[in-house]
């Protein structure tokens, strides 16, 4: 058993979070009190491309799940006008909680930063997609905006610079896929949110009403201020490789102190995360480990053995799975691996948009198939139905997989059925020969109207 | 055991304020349509769900036909095309909740209000839902009720919460369903146009298009920024008794869960 710890782990430097837990930390007085519209106002005494070059300099990769370097998308935006910048503030990825944080803790970081992006882009409007169901984010942020502009931070000649533009706070209405960013443009077009078929592959080429479109989540754009105040080297300085800067880290699951924390990128292992007092603080009742799930729920699994695995988008690759959005969900010898797949999957069964047969059937497939393993009523030719399936939805279930839907959730399906095939056979085997749940309660209750 | 459906005869389309407020809405961006979620966010607001007179009166507000807008509505998750009741909770059952025990909670919650998930209760006070991750992983298992979260659930916390709500002393934190936000923009510059390829643009045709552009000309007026209107309607930004996500940002020696509320944090900040 791993004890509980010091493990010499550090948390910070605090890039983003640096104002979280200050009284009234979404409003303007405070935010000024704390460097607040410094950035921007060092961004806007620089040339649009300078900027950009700042950014690229920084090395900073998109936090929303893909890894996309932020600095190299801008450069794509094709020279037509208008330029828009679409902010994406969609988060649904089961068990990431970063951005509804930033949103709620520090919305005028968030406002400067994405002023920041709209100056080095020559965007001549903002839209920030905000998850319908943030109600509270929704608030707060059109709070910061109404007292920027009072400020004089956005809208007509910005802090007196002659820049001019505006944001403006489009809401969700419930729908994962939106957070895909096709998704999300035509969800902002006013249309169900299908995502669309590429080519285009860009939106920077091709995006919001067919304008060059630039498209950044949350938490990438929250790094730009410090960014802007502390220069690009000071970043580029954190982490390692790939892995620049900071990264908040969205622990839930079964640990004794579950909830966001920024650390620098590269430089703490799973071990760090799960165990030392100042993350974590160990598993609950010092249970032993049994998985982790290290990048939202579309990331391969991992079992006990990559403890000592980098935090760092580049070893969690070369391991067979992903840092996706930063959200690590931590299990406990207590819980039933076939459960937790089945809950997953039953996830992308209800989110599917529907638009490829792939991810539409297969997903509801993969469920039902699981359910009936979890329920008892499992064969064991299902084990290798389960891999087929997953074969037919991704050709090869490898990491990263084969592309055969128009947007990535299909292919994100055969994570948690194969990671949970792959790493927990026995326990399925268990399921069908016991005709029951090993694991207490040994049947789910679930609502029959969705069962 | 859902509510009994409301005649479609007494609800109302769009009121006078509301449809000020859709146009200001539409305003904001550069092509009509892309008004359309908000719009009926505000209808829901306004209605509690989205009644067929409502869509028709938002189809006839976008010259899009009824079934492209309840095509879109239906899209959606938080959209509900059946009245639904005072409030709507929706429990996460997704992955870190269920790891918390989301399951057992839901469990309770049906037995105590004899509903199941999806449904509505007899006395049109609560309608269930069994929903996918809030964003509130940190504080599993949790909840919303009409979109206001409340974390670190347990039945027993359940109880006091359901207690409270129809006792209406959170009348403050908990607003009317469908309400989304109270914060109302005061400022803006007016939307631009996309250039080229023959879309749409936002006023150029129609009775509605004519008043919307008269609108958008207001809105240029608007850049200068108004008062903060969130003073002027007193919403109240800090939560005391339902969850920020805030709390679950994480320094040294800080309290793993937070305080109650933000309300009341000191700077304990690094």
């Amino acid at each position: 058993m791993t004890t509980t710890g010091p493990t010499g782990a550090k948390l910070g430097p605090y890039v983003i979070s640096s104002r979280f837990g200050l009284k009234q930390s979404w409003g303007i007085e405070t935010y000024l009190a704390h460097e607040g519209y410094e950035g921007l106002r060092k961004a806007l005494a620089m040339t649009p491309e300078d900027v950009h070059q700042a950014t690229l300099a920084s090395s900073i990769l998109g936090r929303g799940g893909a890894g996309f370097d932020a600095g190299r998308k801008w450069g794509m935006v094709r020279k037509a006008k208008p330029v828009y910048l679409v902010v994406n503030g969609d988060e649904s990825e089961p068990a990431t909680f970063k951005d509804h944080a930033i949103m709620e803790g520090d919305p005028h970081q968030l406002i400067e930063g994405i002023l920041t992006c709209a100056y080095a882009t020559g965007a001549d409007q903002v839209f920030l997609y905000v998850r319908g169901e943030m109600a509270l984010a929704h608030e707060r942020l059109q709070a910061a905006l109404n007292e920027a502009y009072a400020y004089g931070a956005i809208g007509r000649n910005i802090l007196g610079s002659g820049y001019s533009v505006d944001i403006v706070i489009h809401p969700g209405a419930g729908a994962y896929i939106c957070g895909d960013e096709t998704g999300m443009l035509e969800s902002l077009e006013g249309k169900r949110g299908y995502p669309r078929i590429k080519p285009p592959f860009y939106p920077a080429v091709m995006g919001l009403y067919g304008a060059p479109t630039v498209v950044n989540n949350v938490e990438t754009l929250s790094n730009l201020p410090w960014i802007m105040r502390n220069g690009s080297d000071a970043f580029s300085a954190l982490g390692e490789g790939r892995s620049r800067g900071t990264k908040i880290l969205s622990l839930s699951g079964h640990v004794r102190r579950p909830g966001n924390y920024e650390v620098e990128f590269a430089k703490l292992t799973f071990r760090d995360l799960i165990y030392d007092t100042k993350l974590g603080g160990g598993i609950r009742e010092d249970r032993e480990l049994k998985a982790i799930i290290p990048g939202g729920a579309s990331s391969p699994w991992f079992g006990p053995d990559h403890l000592d695995l980098s935090l760092a988008n580049e070893a969690i690759a070369e391991a067979g799975s992903m840092v996706g959005s930063g959200a690590i969900t931590i299990m406990d010898e207590t819980t039933c691996t076939v459960r937790a797949a089945w809950r997953i999957t039953r996830f992308f069964h209800r989110e599917s948009c529907g638009q490829c047969t792939p991810c539409r059937e297969g997903s509801g497939w993969a469920e039902k198939v699981m359910r009936r393993i979890e329920d008892g009523e499992g064969r064991e030719a299902d084990l290798d139905l389960l891999m087929d399936i997953c074969d037919n939805i991704s050709p090869g279930v490898v990491w990263p997989p084969a592309q055969t839907t128009i947007c990535p959730l299909g292919p994100s399906i055969p994570s948690p059925v194969a990671s949970a095939i792959r790493l927990f056979r026995d326990e399925f085997l268990d399921h069908i020969r016991q005709g029951l749940c090993p694991f207490p309660p040994d049947r789910l209750q679930t609502s029959p109207a969705y069962a | 055991m859902r509510a009994p459906r409301q005649r479609s005869i007494d609800v109302a389309r769009l009121n006078d304020d509301n449809l000020v407020r859709a146009r200001e809405l539409i305003a904001l961006y550069p092509v009509k349509r892309s008004a359309l979620i908000p719009v009926l966010h505000l209808l829901q607001e306004q209605d509690g769900y989205l009644s067929p007179d409502g869509l028709a009166h938002v189809a006839e507000l976008f010259e899009l036909t009824a079934a492209e807008v309840r095509g879109t509505a239906s899209f959606y998750d938080m959209f509900f095309l059946e009245p639904v009741g005072r409030y709507v909770v929706a429990v996460c059952t997704n992955i870190a909740c269920m790891l918390a025990g989301a399951y057992e909670l839901l469990d309770h919650i049906e037995k105590r209000l004899e509903v199941s998930a999806g449904g509505t209760t007899a006395d049109g006070s609560f309608t269930l839902e069994d929903a996918e991750c809030l964003a509130l992983c940190g504080n599993a298992p949790c909840l919303t009720v009409n979109w206001r979260y409340f974390g670190d659930m347990t039945p027993g916390r359940w109880e006091t919460l359901a207690e409270d709500l129809l006792a209406g002393r959170l009348a403050d934190e908990v607003p009317p369903h469908g309400t989304l936000n109270r914060v109302r923009r005061t400022v803006g510059l007016p939307a631009r146009a996309p250039a080229s390829d023959g879309a749409e643009v936002t006023g150029s045709r129609g009775k509605a298009g004519a008043q919307t552009s008269a609108k958008r000309q207001a809105s240029s007026s608007l850049d200068k920024a108004g008062p903060l209107d969130h003073a002027g309607h007193a919403v109240q930004l800090a939560t005391s008794r339902s969850t920020a996500a805030v709390g679950s940002i994480l320094a040294p020696g800080g309290s793993p869960r937070g305080a109650a509320g933000d309300g009341e944090a000191t700077g304990d900040a690094p």
